[in-house]
């Protein structure tokens, strides 16, 4: 059964990984959206080994079936063409890389520090519905509301950018007569 | 002979997982082949009902009252030329119509259609997977489906098509939210997302008769909000913007033929069975109604019962299509954001208010 696990782990990996490196890869932005679907999917495929279901299906419902249709969405409307791959530039070479690499470390380090020996068997933490709304509701609630009057904000902010300033009739450019 | 074969069935049933294995694979097949024949029969009941309302026949020529209709259609979509125009993007303008119907048949999984029945004593439930987040999961399958249609539109590279991927996806992101809202209702009442504990919740009946199901339990506001949704989300009449036939050729499958255009046919009116299932499920008490006569009905009653709520919903998808007029775009959006969602959100509150008092 583990083995099985093991084998599944690997494969939603792969797919992740594969995933991410096409979204960077391809020159088309319709591509690398649809390289992020395939990102989120696997995901959602790893949050179901762990045995945490609900979270696996809100992943789907959330960033695969809302949030990446909205990018395809406007990818759509702008209907933006081929872009083109830059030769690279000496900022990312000088101190991206080293910086990455660094920060990858440190999270390594730290994850493994506070991590005993012992791994935790798939679907040994509970992760059904009604766990998640105790914790959410009870334990967690004023983080949870906090976050979503900030996404609230966010929205509104979004709004006030997006709409133009209001025009009246009269201080409004006059149609140009033919 | 018989010793040897009553020999290998207790080999074969010795072993749970192979039980399991075996009752899977069977059911998914069933469960495919009747969803199919009953995608091609909705396509006909559909021209039928619709031609009589409209003082015509439908098809009557192919067979007796035209039932073998959807064979004649299926053998002429197979045969006809498959074009591939030259201006389209040809990776996704191939996929699309694969995104389309793979989701579209995908949902039906976690349906439960009837109750279990026990071989040997292992109890076969009837639904292909019991998983205890079935709701959620068909709702992320239909989410992912929009894809098929938003990818068609962009990818055949016509401006009628991009017009009718972009109306759907948005249409669909906007109702989505409503359809979703509405079903939490029905989610407080019998907390569990699991389909088969939301039906279970639903048995009994008031003062003998009126059946316990959600919509008579205060449930009916949801029930609406849902059903517009679902009009919504399947792009049916009278929200058929996407396909506007009148303003944009045929929508976002205007560039395809043959069978990738079944393909679209396929998966809308395989989404339309689900919604229907899942309006069955959640509102009008599933498989449940009378049940009586000999040990073997009890298995077949509520097969009959669920398939004969489903019938009646598609019908009234088929009524609605032949009364109502298409909605202007802007009607649309209005409906869905200043009408359905307040309305949805309302009744969560009330159904919450109500549970916990």
């Amino acid at each position: 059964m583990l083995n099985v696990h093991l084998i599944l782990f690997l494969a939603f990996g792969a797919v992740c990984v594969a995933g991410a490196v096409n979204l960077l890869a391809q020159t088309h932005p319709i591509n690398s959206a649809l390289s992020l679907i395939a990102v989120m999917a696997a995901l959602a495929g790893e949050y179901l080994l762990l045995g945490a279901e609900f979270v696996a299906a809100v992943q789907v419902i959330v960033y695969a079936g809302a949030i990446m249709v909205l990018f395809v969405f406007v990818i759509m409307l702008l209907n933006a063409g081929v872009e083109e791959h830059t030769q690279g530039s000496r900022v990312a070479i000088l101190f991206g890389i080293p910086g990455v690499l660094l920060g990858s470390i440190l999270v390594a380090w730290v994850v493994l520090q506070h991590s005993g020996t012992e791994s935790v068997p798939a679907g040994a933490l509970k992760g059904d519905p009604v766990t998640i709304g105790q914790l959410l509701f009870h334990q967690f609630l004023l983080p949870f509301e906090i976050t979503s009057v900030l996404i609230l904000i966010a929205i509104m902010g979004a709004v006030v950018l997006a709409s133009k300033p209001p025009t009246s009739p009269a201080t409004a450019p006059a149609r140009k007569v033919d | 002979m018989k010793d040897a074969f009553a020999s290998l069935a207790d080999w074969f049933f010795a072993e749970p997982i192979r039980i399991y294995l075996l009752a899977s694979v069977i059911k998914s097949a069933v469960v495919l082949f009747v969803l199919l024949t009953a995608v091609a029969y909705t396509v006909w009941l559909e021209r039928k009902v619709v031609g009589h309302m409209q003082n015509r026949w439908g098809p009557t020529r192919v067979g007796p009252f035209g039932l073998l209709q959807p064979a004649a259609d299926g053998i002429k979509f197979l045969f006809k030329e498959d074009l591939t125009p030259p201006h389209v993007y040809k990776p996704l303008f191939l996929a699309a119509p694969l995104i389309a119907v793979i989701f579209a048949l995908t949902s039906i999984a976690v349906i439960p259609f009837g109750n279990s029945f026990t071989i040997r004593g292992y109890i076969i439930p009837l639904q292909i997977t019991d998983v205890n987040t079935g709701l959620l999961l068909i709702l992320g399958v239909t989410s992912i489906g929009v894809y098929g249609v938003a990818l068609a539109g962009w990818s055949s590279n016509n401006k009628y098509s991009l017009l009718g991927g972009l109306r759907a996806s948005a249409q669909m992101v906007s109702y989505e939210i409503s359809l979703g809202l509405s079903l939490v209702g029905v989610l407080i009442k019998s907390g569990s997302f699991s389909l088969r504990d939301i039906v279970n919740s639903q048995t009994g009946h008031f003062w003998g008769f009126i059946p316990h199901w959600n919509i008579f339990t205060g449930q009916f506001i949801g029930f609406f909000c849902y059903l517009m949704a679902a009009y919504a989300e399947t792009n049916r009449i009278p929200f058929d913007l996407p396909e506007a036939e009148t303003e944009l050729v045929a929508g976002y499958h205007t560039e395809y033929s043959a069978m990738k255009f079944a393909m679209f046919f396929m998966a809308e009116y395989a989404n339309m069975i689900t919604v229907a299932c899942l309006a069955t499920l959640m509102f009008f008490g599933g498989w449940n109604g009378p049940l009586f006569g000999p040990q073997i009905l009890h298995v077949v009653l509520p097969i009959f019962w669920f398939a004969a709520k489903i019938v009646a919903f598609l019908f009234l998808y088929i009524w609605v299509r032949g009364t109502l007029p298409r909605f202007r775009y802007d009607q649309l959006m209005a409906f869905g954001w200043k009408f359905l969602l307040p309305l949805a959100l309302v009744n969560l509150i009330a159904t919450a208010i109500a549970v916990a008092w």
